[in-house]
C-alpha cells in the first residue's frame, strides 16, 4: 500500500467527517458527506476491496446521498449553531465522552501496528468471489436483507403518503 | 504491507466524530448524517480486517451493513418529513413527546 496515499486518504476523510459534524449549513454537509463517502470508497480500494468500492460509489455516494440531498432541499431547515442552544455541560460531557472513547480505542488497535497481511489469492474482493460467498454461505442473510429492504419500502411509502392535517 | 492498526484507528476517529455529531447537533437531518459517519466507520473497520485475514467475509458484512443503512435512511428520512410537515421543525429537541 502507497503510505502518501494512504495518508491523503485519511486526511480527507477525517476533514471532510469533521466538517459533516461542524458546519452549521445542512446542504454544505450534505456534500461533505458524499465526498467523506468517495473517500472510504478510496480506503476500499487501497485495502483490495474493488467491488466493496464500487457498491460504496454507487449505493452510498449515489442513492443515499442523493436521497438526502432531495430531503435537505426539501425542508430546506436552514442554518442552525453549533452550540447555539447545546448547553455548556452537554458539549463538555461529549467532549469528555468522545475523548475516552478514542482513549479507550485508538492506543489498543495502533498497537496492532503494521501486519504484512496474508498475501490474498487472484480475484480477492472481485464480483466473482463476492457473490460466490453471498449466494452460498451467506444466502440466508441476504434473503433476510431483501426482507429488510422490502419492510423499509412499504414503510416509506407508507409514512409519505400520509395526508397533511 | 497493511498499516492494519493505522486504518483502525481512523475508522476509530471517524466513529468518534459521528457520535459527536449525534450528541452536540440539533438538526435531525445532520444527526442522521453523523449516524450513516458511524456506519462508514464500522464498514471500514470490518473491509480493513477483511483485508488483514485474506478472507472476503468482512466484505460481505460491509455490504449487509450498506443495506442496513439503505434502509435506515429511507424510513428514517420519511419520518423527518412526516414529522416536518406537523411542526415545520427538524428540530430534535422539539420532537419530544415520549421522553420521560
Amino acid at each position: 500500500m502507497n503510505a502518501a496515499l494512504f495518508y491523503m486518504t485519511a486526511l480527507a476523510a477525517v476533514v471532510t467527517a469533521a466538517v459533516v459534524v461542524l458546519h452549521r449549513n445542512p446542504v454544505v454537509a450534505a456534500l461533505s458527506l458524499a465526498a467523506h463517502l468517495c473517500s472510504i470508497a478510496f480506503f476500499f480500494v487501497l485495502l483490495s476491496a474493488p467491488f466493496a468500492a464500487v457498491i460504496q460509489i454507487i449505493l452510498y455516494a449515489g442513492a443515499i446521498m442523493v436521497l438526502f440531498l432531495f430531503v435537505v432541499m426539501l425542508l430546506d431547515p436552514g442554518g442552525e449553531g453549533i452550540n447555539g442552544r447545546v448547553g455548556r455541560i452537554q458539549l463538555y460531557a461529549t467532549l469528555l465522552g468522545a475523548g475516552a472513547l478514542l482513549a479507550a480505542i485508538v492506543p489498543v488497535v495502533l498497537g496492532i501496528g503494521t501486519t504484512g497481511g496474508s498475501p490474498v489469492p487472484s480475484g480477492f474482493g472481485g464480483v466473482e468471489s463476492f457473490g460466490r460467498l453471498l449466494f452460498t454461505d451467506y444466502l440466508f442473510p441476504f434473503e433476510a436483507a431483501s426482507i429488510l429492504l422490502l419492510a423499509a419500502m412499504i414503510g416509506a411509502l407508507y409514512l409519505a403518503k400520509q395526508e397533511i392535517d | 504491507m497493511i498499516p492494519i492498526g493505522q486504518v483502525l484507528a481512523i475508522s476509530a476517529v471517524l466513529f468518534t466524530l459521528g457520535v459527536v455529531g449525534v450528541l452536540i447537533r440539533r438538526s435531525a437531518l445532520v444527526v442522521f448524517m453523523s449516524i450513516e459517519l458511524m456506519l462508514n466507520a464500522a464498514n471500514l473497520a470490518f473491509v480493513a480486517l477483511s483485508r488483514a485475514h485474506a478472507g472476503m467475509e468482512g466484505q460481505v458484512f460491509a455490504f449487509f451493513v450498506m443495506a442496513v443503512a439503505a434502509a435506515e435512511a429511507a424510513v428514517g428520512l420519511a419520518i423527518i418529513v412526516a414529522i416536518f410537515r406537523r411542526r415545520h421543525s427538524t428540530d430534535v429537541d422539539q420532537v419530544a413527546l415520549l421522553k420521560w
